[in-house]
Parts: structure tokens; sequence; C-alpha cells
């Protein structure tokens, strides 16, 4: 009866696969999150950058950026902030946890799951401006603007955690919106920022979706001006206070 | 209490998991206190108690969840709560939910997983009882049900330790009745099972070593026979003017309460009791004898907080 307890590489990775793969069927299957993840932005972006919008190319262009900003946004503060308070206040997590799964599954499948939402609401938000406006990009501009915003909602992975393993069950996903709407409002992107007064331009200097969406606007052109370097640092000094605050908090409400 | 130190006692051979002292407070009150024990391959160790009574803290600090504040718990020879011993157990805890929108089948190919050698999945569903619904969504699943998957998912790795805490809980007969076989088959193939219950009946039916918890104290261990043995005396109920104190000093009565307009005793020795009784006071009324069951004895030893 002395098996061996280890797992061979195919097991492990088969782990990661099959955490991602139902990850994924349970974020798709639940219409309650897929829906508005997926279409409010494209529905955001018709009504503000097609139908609102004078037909300006420029404009339809810049909303896109900042649109997609937004979009990608959502399912990473979902998915971790509610999803993780929803599971965690019913003690599925307690069952996981006396499980032999690596925790690092749990974090990686969520940040897979979260990254394909990105990349579908990246889809539909493109379907919306190449059909129905003006905008017109190169190929090696969508592609880049697609991979920065995918991977630029790494740091909101990391603040959903800590939202996920702070929040109770019934209040999370109201708390959630609670972060989401204000600060992406506040970083200019459903009204460009430069319409917004000037103490509110100097208030989304110190909000991280901010950063991301002048990153966007500088692949098309139309940020306001600062320098990549320092979009990209603060952006970093963000995701390395969340990614300590996460793990100090994981930390706490595992070990009691 | 005697705790059984039996470090010294290598014979144990097929000893998994063992608890030495184990305290543990919550905000300064205690939810356990000096707990020992052992668990052994192929037995059931049932741990009884009411809501409360620290159960659940002691199955949580068994898998690792939470730390004890003073006390030795080891599994399989590694700390509780390491990888190794995850991956020779299995645990059943108290969910309100799982997630709704996976089938069962996912949930059950999931968990087989995180296991070097995970239990056949057919084995799995037969064990468990869910042939019939393994397409279905754990949303579209009763109470029950969803215990019956919960079990499954404890028994995926094919554990060689068992942690079921209150598995039968909103499980009709017939479910418990295969939930109980599953549990005497899994002991059978050599897996020690620590099962919490606040039902008698699923101690007595299926553990080898019962341990009645109160206020976190372990007040009470043996086997079903031991305890039953220990704590069989008899009833005594009558009405009388009289303060029940009075008659704690007759010969053989363990206590006296009153119980609505009656006044009952237990007594180790019922015709000594009565012999007394009927002869100080021979007008009382309505007098009737009876026979503890196993269920009030455990109440009353519950009430009583009598120290084995």
């Amino acid at each position: 009866m002395s098996h061996s307890q280890n797992m061979n590489f195919r097991q492990s990775v088969n782990i990661y696969f099959l955490e991602s793969k139902l990850e994924w069927f349970k974020s798709i299957r639940n219409p309650a999150f897929s829906l508005p993840a997926i279409l409010f932005p494209a529905l955001f972006y018709t009504f503000f950058g097609v139908l609102m919008n004078q037909d300006s190319p420029e404009a339809a262009t810049y909303l896109l950026c900042t649109y997609g900003t937004f979009g990608v946004i959502g399912p990473a503060l979902f998915s971790f902030g509610a999803g993780l308070a929803v599971e965690r206040g019913q003690g599925w997590l307690d069952i996981k946890d006396a499980s032999p799964m690596p925790a690092s599954a749990q974090i990686l499948s969520r940040l897979l799951v979260s990254m394909a939402f990105s990349v579908m609401i990246l889809i539909s938000l493109g379907l919306v401006a190449f059909t129905m406006t003006s905008v017109s990009l190169s190929i090696a501009q969508v592609l880049t603007l697609s991979t920065l915003l995918v991977f630029g909602g790494l740091p909101f992975c990391l603040l959903g955690l800590i939202l996920g393993l702070l929040l109770k069950a019934e209040s999370a996903p109201a708390v959630v919106n609670l972060v989401y709407l204000p600060m992406s409002f506040l970083s200019g992107l459903w009204i460009p920022i430069t319409m917004l007064s000037e103490f509110l331009q100097t208030l989304a200097e110190f909000l991280p979706p901010y950063h991301l969406s002048q990153l966007a606007l500088k692949v098309v052109e139309l940020d306001v001006g600062g320098s990549i370097a320092k979009h990209l640092a603060i952006l970093t000094l963000f995701t390395v206070i969340f990614f300590v605050l996460a793990m100090l908090v994981s930390k706490k409400k595992t070990v009691r | 209490m005697q705790p059984q130190t039996t470090h010294e006692q290598d014979s144990h051979l097929n000893m998994i998991a063992s608890a030495y002292g184990l305290s543990k407070s919550f905000a300064g009150k205690k939810a356990l206190d000096n707990i020992y024990l052992e668990i052994h391959s192929g037995q059931v160790f049932a741990i009884l108690g009411a809501n409360g009574a620290g159960k659940t803290t002691l199955i949580n600090i068994l898998l690792g969840c939470l730390n004890p504040d003073s006390g030795d718990v080891s599994v399989f020879g590694a700390k509780a709560g390491s990888l190794q011993a995850k991956r020779q157990a299995g645990a059943m805890l108290q969910v309100a939910n799982l997630p709704e929108t996976l089938k069962i089948k996912e949930h059950i190919q999931l968990f087989q997983s995180y296991y070097p050698h995970p239990m056949d999945y057919q084995q799995v569903i037969k064990y468990a009882g869910l042939q019939d619904m393994q397409n279905r969504y754990s949303k579209k699943l009763s109470g029950g049900e969803k215990q019956r998957l919960l079990f499954a998912l404890s028994i995926c790795g094919n554990p060689k330790l068992l942690f079921l805490d209150e598995p039968s809980v909103g499980m009709d007969v017939e479910a418990r009745q295969g939930l109980w076989q599953a549990i005497r088959d899994l002991k059978a193939a050599g897996t020690g099972i620590v099962l919490t219950t606040h039902y008698l009946e699923e101690a007595d039916k299926l553990a080898d070593e019962i341990a009645l918890l109160k206020q976190g104290k372990i007040i009470k261990r043996g086997s079903s026979e031991q305890i039953k043995a220990s704590i069989s005396h008899t009833s005594i109920r009558f009405i009388s003017n009289e303060k029940p104190e009075i008659f704690t000093q007759f010969p053989s009565v363990i206590s006296a309460q009153p119980s609505g307009k009656f006044i009952q005793l237990n007594t180790e020795n019922a015709n000594q009791t009565l012999l007394a009784l009927l002869s100080a006071s021979p007008n009382l009324q309505d007098l009737t004898v009876s026979t503890a069951g196993l269920e009030e004895a455990f109440i009353q030893l519950n009430h009583s907080g009598e120290i084995a």
C-alpha cells in the first residue's frame, strides 16, 4: 500500500487544465455574470461612441480605447471579487482548501477566465467599432491594443482578489460595483478625462485604470502626453501593492 | 480524564492520525480543551455532541484549516494540512452551497484530478448513489443530493483517512442507509473514518469508538457497547411535594431532577432505591420505572457533564 504520493507532470498539468476549463464553464453558464460582463462595455460604447458621437472617427477611436479598458477591468474585479467572496461565504472554499488542490490552480484558473472574458469583450467592442463607426486601426495597432488590455487586467485581478477575500458574500457584488463604476468614471473611461475638472484630472493620476487607459490611448496617439515609462511604472507599483496586500489578507484568512 | 499517552506504544502500527493535548479558544472562550485522540485505519471514530460542542473545530484542526493554541496533531506522520496529509485524506464538510453551474460529473472529475491515485469514477458514483444524476447541475440538487455529492467529492482521492462532518444532515432514510453502507464498505477496505454527528443511531451503528464531546471536552469515550454499559441505568418517576434534592440522599441515586410536575431519579440499582423510597414515603403517586435508553442516557450525560 506504499503508493507514491507524488503527482507526475501530466497529472499536475491536468489539474490546471481542468480547473481552468471548469472555471470557464462555471462563469459562462452563469448569465448573471457573463451577459453584463460581455455586453455592457459594447452597449455603453454603442451609446457614447456611436449614437452620441457626431461621426467623429477620433472620438470613436478614443472611446474604443477607454471602453476597452473599462471592459477588461469588469471580469477581473467580478470573477475574483464577487465570485470568490460568494464561494468563500458558502464554505465551498473550505472544501477546496481541505483538498490537495494547489492554491495557485484556483488563482490561475480565474486569471485565465478573466483574460478569456477580456478577449470576448474586446471582440464585441471591435465588432461595434468597425461596423458602426469610421474607426480605422492598423492590424499592428489592434494587436498591440488587445495584448495591452488583456494583460492590463492583471492588477485588477489582484484588487479583485483582495476584495474577494475581505467582502461578505451578500454584499460583495454591490461593493465591487461601488469600486468599479466610480473608479472607471474618475479615470476618464466613460467621458474623456480632459472633459473632467482640473481637480478630477489630478485625482485620476492616483487611479490605476487611468494609467492603463493612457497606455491604450498612446497606441492610437490620443493620450494626454505622459510617458509610457511613467504609466508602466505606476501600474507596476499598483500591481506590487495589490499583490502584497492580497498575500497579507490571504494569510490572515487561512491561518486562524 | 486519563490521557492515553501512547507515544511509546509502537504496536499501534495502523494508527494514521493523532491529536495530543489539543486546546483552542476563540475570543477567550474555550472551544476545545485538552483533547486526546487516535485514529486507526479500518476504524470509525465518532465524535458525538450537541451543536457548539466543538466537533467542527476539532475536524478543522485535524484538517489543518485551523491551528490549535496548544497540542500536537499528526496525520500520516506529517503536519495536519500538509500536502502529504491532504493527498491521503478526504473531507466532507458542511457547506451552504456549491458552485451551481457545474454538473455532478464535472465536480467529481475535477476533484479526482487533485489526487495521485484517484478512485475510479464509476466507483465514486456508486458509493455516493449518484448513478441517475451524473449530468445534473448542482443548482438542481436537493439538500440530501448535495450531501451525496459532497460525500462523493470526499472519497475521490481513495482516502486512507476520511473526515465526515455531519454527513447525513438533510438525507432521507434511504439515502442515509446508502451512506452508512458506503461507510461500512470503505471501512472494510481499510479507510480510517472520523465521523461527527448528533445522531446517536449513526454513531451506534457505525462507530468502533465514540467520543462524547461537551463544551470542548471529551466527557465520555469508548465503544458503543462500553458506553451503553456504563450509562445503563434506570429512571424512576413519581409525583411528590418534596424538593428533588432530597432524593439524591437515597441509595444508588445518581441524579434527581424535576420534570414537569414529576420528579425523575436516575439510579444504578432500582431495587435498592425503590425499597428506600417506598419505605420513606409510601404514598408516592404515579410511580413509573423505566430503563433509560441510550439516547436518554446520552442526553443526561450531556446535561450532567460527568467526566469519564
